[in-house]
């Protein structure tokens, strides 16, 4: 095999004194060879970004390197001083970002800002680069070049913007591409096509790329070698299908055995159940009334109808902007329907004015996905858990008495009680807001991407926390999520949307095992390492 | 589902990672400018607590003999008994023969009274409207255009126009000085609200059934404190100033409560051969107003770092 293009040799990076650890990264080795794609993998906090910083040399002055080298073509840049890493940005390495709004410059055309690179690093004439802006343009398979490379950034869509960032990074065909999570801000079939692409261009180019994620699916997809990092410490490394099938560290184990498998898993459920929610052709049109020319409408849902029983989950499945969302705050009433039923029990609340509804509120509990805004920053978690049946009549003491054992139900510690959310970790915090919602003893959960915002080996624990809820409370549960594995896992009906409208709805079983309508279909195509079997060892 | 037996859990990051935190005192008291400024704000509040015994005499006293003294010189000053004290004359006397050390030492009372008193009522104000604009949409429309209308007026007219039409008290100069801010705290707590009411954990307040006094008081006015200590801070800086420049003008406290704008303002005829008429309570107008506004620096640096970084 030929020399690496990067070689990361026993790198440590501290972190500011004052953490809960002394080091981001902790001696870890690693190389990316040529036309090879390393997956760089771990939950939040292990480092993997901040590897990543390293090599480009934009780590903050608070992280300094320790020790160890960064190679680059057997150069070391580890310590390279700032005129020559600008040289090698660009046209030796070069860097994706996960939020392609936010990696371009707002004001700058989009064809200004590939131009950009090129004046900077090369002697090209303003018609050669023209040509060259186009080409690219179009090598990473936009439509019509000539309109793109004249649009703003907010003017494409979000999977237009990440190919504009990656005709950036490859313009000058660097021999190393750093992909830092390229395709977590974006929706699944776009991560699809965006990942298709990466693949292509990297066999083209022949470049090596670094690719971090946290997502086993993505690894699966792309991988050639696997690198899994644990609190800054390289637990493993090896080909893909050792690590993802034969891994031989507990931790790495622990995170195959919490990646969701792609299969319904059916439960005998009693047909009998009765229904809890009905929804009847539920609507919302957002109506944007100008003081000149005609309204704009928006239908954020139209014609929604489900019903879940008792005992049982609806998945509802599909894409940023598909309604999902909405569909659930219609039926917490965080915002009024404009049109249809919503029938919790016999009571229409569709469209039920605030003194009517309130007492039929604690009947469906919420849990949000963002688990460090859901509490409040300055109440306790006591406060938080007695506000509701306070709300309604219940005595403090028996409210707190109700909070210590909901607690304990969540598997939190008693003393949690006294203490700001602030003191949480994500997990810990997404328990305390199942425990905040259960403290209602709702009839029906929804569960609006509430595990999305979790690692993988925190979610299977919240996603089991939340079956056995259903079980042993016998209620019904509404889940919300993008994720068609999380779907496959917890779901005994499955709802899928697309532009506010229901496309399939059926038995997970059924839809996932048959789906009938294209949606469906390519919305499951699209899944990353839909077929892989990932092993625990 | 073999795997069950091991335990997973405690190999998750999470359970590894301990969240340490640092609590806002230890903040705000490692924070060089909350130090520097509340140090001198502390110097400043107990020198006008300690003012009768700070080697002054009463402020209104004057003696016709002790006129346009140097400071430093001697001199005699009439009690209103009749009496004749021998005194010294720190910063000099103005042109009653008023000692100016004493009336500076005075002034720094009202300065602070009025600086922390406008802000409490624009504060006290600014927080009622405008968590009422920012949470109840219809009250937003009309209650903005009325404070639009307010901050249209300069604060200085204002302030002139109240003081004509009441007497000049200290209360007329708070008002006169707190209705010109009201606006700015307003569109400041309008603004948090509208940021905070979308907030899931107010999302989840709602169905919890909790009522919209309620959510109001206990989740949206607690998240809003930190940038309004910060911009209380530099409304009573500004607060101190614009009573300065009332009193300088002549439109503030009556001439013979001693502030700092009306010793300047006595002094001000005489600024070619006197300087130290204006130079001593400009000083001390100086001093206050930077403290307070370096505090608010540092308050908004430790409290508010998001604020910290937009200004």
């Amino acid at each position: 095999m030929s020399a690496p293009i990067l070689e990361i040799r026993d790198l440590s990076i501290a972190l500011p004194s004052g953490g809960d650890r002394s080091h981001a990264v902790n001696h870890v080795s690693l190389t990316v060879g040529a036309g090879e794609i390393v997956c760089l993998v771990g939950e939040s906090g292990s480092g993997k970004s901040v590897i990543a910083q390293s090599v480009m040399g934009l780590l903050p002055k608070s992280l300094p390197v320790t020790s160890g080298q960064i190679l680059l073509q057997g150069e070391d840049i580890t310590h390279a001083p700032l005129s020559r890493l600008r040289e090698l940005r660009a046209t030796r390495m070069s860097m994706i970002f996960q939020e392609p709004m936010t990696a371009l410059n707002p004001v700058m055309t989009c064809g200004d800002q590939i131009d950009e690179v090129l004046r900077e690093h090369t002697s090209l004439n303003a018609a050669q680069r023209r040509e060259k802006v186009l080409e690219i343009v179009r090598e990473v398979l936009l439509p019509d070049p000539e309109r793109i490379i004249a649009s703003y950034p907010h003017q494409l869509s979000g999977g237009q913007r990440q190919r504009i960032v990656i005709a950036m990074a490859l313009v000058l065909d660097p021999v190393l591409l750093i992909a830092d999570e390229p395709t977590t801000a974006l929706d699944v079939t776009t991560q699809a096509q965006i990942l298709k692409l990466v693949l292509e261009l990297q066999k083209r180019h022949g470049a090596g790329v670094l690719f971090i994620t946290h997502d086993f699916g993505v690894v699966a997809e792309v991988a050639h070698r696997v690198a899994v990092l644990r609190l800054g410490d390289l637990v493993e490394l090896g080909p893909k299908d050792d690590v993802l099938r034969r891994p031989q560290h507990d931790y790495t184990r622990m995170l195959m055995s919490s990646v969701p498998r792609m299969e319904v898993t059916e439960r005998p459920v009693p047909a009998d159940a009765p229904v809890v929610l009905q929804v009847k052709q539920l609507a919302k049109t957002y109506r944007d009334k100008g003081w000149f020319g005609p309204a704009r409408e928006v239908h954020a849902a139209k014609a929604v109808n489900f019903d879940i029983r008792r005992g049982r989950t609806l998945g509802i499945v599909g894409e940023s902007g598909s309604g999902k969302s909405t569909v659930a705050r219609c039926i917490v009433r965080l915002i009024d329907p404009t049109g249809g039923e919503v029938l919790l029990g016999g009571d229409d609340i569709a469209m039920m004015p605030p003194g009517q509804l309130r007492p039929l509120r604690k009947r469906v509990q919420i849990v949000f996905q963002d688990p460090y805004r859901s509490l409040n920053p300055r109440r306790t978690i006591a406060e938080a858990m007695i506000e509701g049946p306070m709300n309604y009549g219940t005595s403090r003491e028996e409210a707190m008495r109700k909070a210590r054992e909901l607690l304990e139900f969540v598997r939190m510690d008693a003393s949690s009680l006294d203490r700001y959310p602030h003191q949480f970790s994500g997990g810990q915090r997404q328990r305390l807001c199942i425990a905040r919602a259960l403290a209602m003893e709702p009839e029906l959960l929804i569960a609006d991407e509430a595990v999305s915002a979790l690692d993988v080996s925190v979610q299977a624990q919240v996603l089991k926390l939340l079956a056995d809820i259903r079980d042993r409370l016998n209620l019904a549960m509404l889940f919300i999520t993008h994720d068609l594995r999380v779907a496959a896992k917890v779901c005994d009906q499955v709802a899928v949307m697309s532009k506010g409208e229901v496309v399939e709805y059926g038995s997970a079983a059924q839809v996932f095992g048959s789906p009938s309508h294209a949606y469906t279909r390519a919305l499951f195509e699209a899944a990353p390492g839909k077929g892989y079997e990932f092993g625990a060892g | 589902m073999s795997t069950e037996s091991t335990n997973f859990e405690a190999l998750s990051v999470e359970s590894a990672s301990v969240v340490r935190q640092v609590s806002t005192w230890q903040r705000l008291s490692r924070n060089t400018s909350v130090r520097v400024g509340g140090i001198v704000l502390a110097l400043l509040v107990l020198i006008s607590l300690a003012a009768p015994w700070m080697g002054t005499v009463d402020p209104t006293l004057f003696d016709p003999a002790s006129r346009d003294l140097l400071p430093g010189q001697k001199g005699e000053i009439t009690t209103l008994e009749g009496e004749s004290l021998e005194h010294t004359f720190l910063m000099g006397s103005d042109s009653f023969g008023r000692d100016i050390y004493s009336r500076v030492i005075y002034g720094t009372q009202v300065s602070l009274i009025v600086g922390l008193a406008t802000a409490v009522v624009s504060m006290v104000f600014g927080v009622l409207l405008g968590l009422l604009a920012g949470y109840l949409r219809w009250l937003d429309g009309p209650m903005m255009r009325v404070m639009d209308g307010v901050m249209s007026i300069p604060a200085i007219l204002i302030a002139i126009a109240l003081v004509a039409m009441l007497k000049g008290s200290l209360l007329t100069v708070i008002v006169a000085i707190a209705i010109p801010e009201i606006p700015r705290v307003v569109r400041l707590v309008r603004s948090l609200v509208l940021t905070i009411r979308e907030e899931p954990y107010v999302e989840a307040a709602v169905s919890l059934g909790t009522p919209t006094w309620k959510i109001m008081l206990r989740h949206i006015l607690p998240n809003t404190i930190a940038p309004l200590i910060v911009q209380g801070t530099f409304i009573c800086a500004s607060g101190i100033l614009v009573e300065a420049i009332l009193s300088f003008l002549g439109v503030g406290l009556p001439p013979d409560i001693p502030t700092w704008g009306n010793v300047m303002a006595e002094g001000r005829a005489q600024f070619n051969e006197y300087p130290h008429n204006i130079f001593f309570p400009g000083i001390f107008l100086a001093v206050t107003v930077l403290a307070v506004n370096i505090l608010g620096d540092g308050l908004r640096d430790t409290l508010d770092p998001k604020m910290a970084k937009r200004i």
